[in-house]
């Protein structure tokens, strides 16, 4: 009988691809919106991912997430340096400063400062230049997006693309020169500000003077240790707050979530999908189980069980949800492969595949039951109604 | 005398929002296995709803209905859906054919329900569709044959599981006078033989002759049964 429900499934080829384009719209809507929810959601914490090599970020206690910066005195990196278990512990300057571009023009920046010795912390990937680069006088790495947009060169063609920044031209944060040895690719950050890369003491002397400059201390734990156990060490020794790397993501992750309206504006979208998609599929099915009616009728006349008939529909919803499911996903996975170098966020991580998987089946199992109702009480004397 | 149906006093009640419509109010009639009856009658006179209780795919309210000696009332549903899936064979006016499944696949439905293979189910449906004259037209959907051919592929689809009783609603409405009669002669000459009886609903006074007895309803009765039962 499984084959007699295909050919009533795929017979009808207007109402199949219906129903598939229905199921690839639901899964679509699942998918595409939520990825870039994540994607967002990810660039909050994406200074955090990229920075990557420690285990341990040190910071003032009432620091809410990555870019709410309440420095700390200097001496606080010897302190942390002291406690048992630390392999080592760098300081890390994080701020916003204005660069004076090359017409004039002032943009805010992302400043990085990292240590002068060893220069951990520093961006993931470089596309020109080296890291050691940051070495040589006035120098300065700038990341991609950046140089090719906000501290472009303006186009001498009115309304053109800005000029790409590039190694050897020069900016000035805060009336000092500042020169790029390099450029580097790193993750866009929540405001899509440019990120400017330099040592610590060089960053210092950028910053508007003040008391206490030292944003982070990045702390590496030795072999084997407990990290969890050394967070709370460092917390009870020095007064400060102490959070390895997905805690420091999470904090950041609720800020965001708890004091800006995305994840309502964006739930709200995505749920609106998700019923939006679910109405149109189980209503596309629930109507092709309708046309079909008399069919099953017959069937039911001639002998066919209710539990037969059960299973055909069944099959029916797996096979339009599955390759609904699969087009949706597809779509999505080629939407974001398209947007890839563009600035729309996107973030596709195998649990949403899971979500959207759960989804579908939400709706084709739904949509399935009611048809599945409407045939168990279908009386089969309906065949000699004409 | 082999009896094929026995009703006694068969009484079927419909509710319609509130109303109740008596479709059949206490039906007697005997049909004997290999014979060919007719029910005829105004619409609306309960002809179908007997043929459906006959059928097994309608259940009285009141009165017995036996078939080959089995009150269908009586049985579990499941016994009752191997009973028609074994011994009863559908013909309908509007032919209701599967419209995406071929000559072959339709007729082979009814083996398939009984637990056939599907290729020798398929392989018999062809053979069966020889019978009826379109053995060459067994690839073909519903859509691509006209409507002479559709109601013999359906004839072929009530005949290939060899059911003991075909019950036919209207079989020649939808067709014109000449198909009609082509029909009913294949019916004749092909479905019916002294193991199996043919029970026809119809308004098509055309095609009376073809019958064994004709047995004329009215408001939910069987008011007259013309002809000779076959000994």
């Amino acid at each position: 009988m499984n084959h007699i429900a295909l050919k009533m499934l795929m017979g009808d080829k207007g109402k199949y691809i219906g129903i598939v384009m229905g199921l690839t719209f639901a899964s679509l809507i699942m998918t595409q919106q939520p990825a870039i929810f994540l994607g967002i959601m990810s660039r909050t914490y994406s200074f955090i991912a990229d920075v990557g090599l420690p285990d341990i970020w040190v910071m003032d206690p009432k620091v809410q997430f990555v870019d709410d910066i309440k420095p700390l005195q200097d001496t606080e990196l010897y302190r942390v340096r002291g406690i048992s278990g630390v392999e080592w512990a760098m300081p890390m300057y994080k701020g916003l400063l204005k660069a004076r571009l090359f017409d004039g023009r002032f943009q805010t920046c992302n400043v990085v400062g990292l240590d002068d010795a060893t220069l951990i912390g520093g961006p993931p990937v470089m596309l020109e230049g080296k890291l050691d680069d940051l070495r040589r006088s006035d120098g300065v790495i700038v990341d991609i997006d950046g140089a090719r947009d906000k501290l472009g060169k303006p186009s001498p063609i009115p309304g053109g693309k800005p000029i790409p920044l590039k190694i050897g031209d020069s900016l000035e944060l805060n009336d000092r020169r500042a020169i790029v040895v390099g450029i580097a690719k790193v993750t866009r950050t929540f405001q899509s500000q440019p990120v400017v890369y330099t040592t610590y003491s060089r960053a210092k002397s950028y910053a508007p003077r003040e008391r206490k400059l030292l944003s982070f201390i990045l702390v590496k734990a030795k072999k084997g240790q407990d990290l969890a156990g050394l967070t709370r060490r460092i917390h009870e020794t020095t007064g400060l707050a102490a959070y390895t790397q997905e805690e420091f993501k999470t904090l950041t992750f609720k800020y965001f979530i708890r004091n800006t309206g995305i994840p309502i504006n964006f739930g709200t979208s995505v749920l609106l999908g998700f019923i939006v998609g679910a109405a149109i599929a189980g209503q596309t099915f629930y109507n092709f189980t309708l046309g079909n009616l008399l069919q099953f009728g017959v069937l039911k006349a001639m002998g066919t069980s209710n539990w037969t008939l059960l299973r055909m529909i069944l099959l029916q919803a797996v096979l339009v949800g599955s390759i609904g499911y699969g087009l949706g996903v597809g779509l999505t996975a080629l939407f974001g492969f398209a947007m890839r170098h563009t600035i729309l966020a996107f973030k596709f991580p195998w649990q949403l595949l899971l979500f959207s998987g759960a989804g579908v089946s939400l709706i084709c199992v739904f949509a399935a039951i009611i048809s599945i109702l409407k045939v168990i009480r279908l009386e089969p004397a309906i065949v000699f109604k004409g | 005398m082999n009896l094929a149906v026995r009703c006694q006093n068969v009484v079927k009640v419909y509710d319609t929002g509130g109303q109740k419509v008596t479709a059949l109010n206490g039906i007697n009639l005997d049909i004997v296995a290999g014979e060919l009856m007719m029910l005829v009658g105004p619409s609306g006179c309960g002809k179908t709803t007997l043929i459906s209780v006959i059928a097994g795919i309608l259940d009285q309210d009141d009165g017995s209905c036996e078939v080959f000696g089995e009150n269908l009332l009586n049985m579990r549903s499941r016994d009752k859906l191997n009973f028609r899936a074994h011994n009863i064979g559908f013909v309908f006016q509007a032919f209701n054919l599967l419209p995406s499944l071929n000559a072959a696949e339709n007729v082979s439905v009814p083996l398939i329900i009984n637990g056939m293979k599907r290729v020798d189910a398929e392989r018999k449906a062809i053979t069966v569709l020889e019978h009826v004259g379109l053995g060459e037209r067994w690839t073909s959907l519903p859509s691509q044959l006209s409507g002479g051919q559709q109601q013999r592929v359906a004839i072929a689809r009530a005949l290939v599981h060899s059911p003991r009783l075909i019950v036919c609603d209207e079989p020649t409405s939808a067709l014109d006078h000449e198909t009609g009669r082509n029909v009913m002669t294949l019916l004749k000459d092909v479905a019916l033989h002294k193991d199996r009886t043919l029970v026809i609903v119809t308004h098509d006074a055309r095609i009376f002759d073809f019958a064994d007895r004709i047995a004329e309803m009215d408001d939910g009765h069987i008011i007259k049964v013309k002809g000779e039962r076959r000994k």
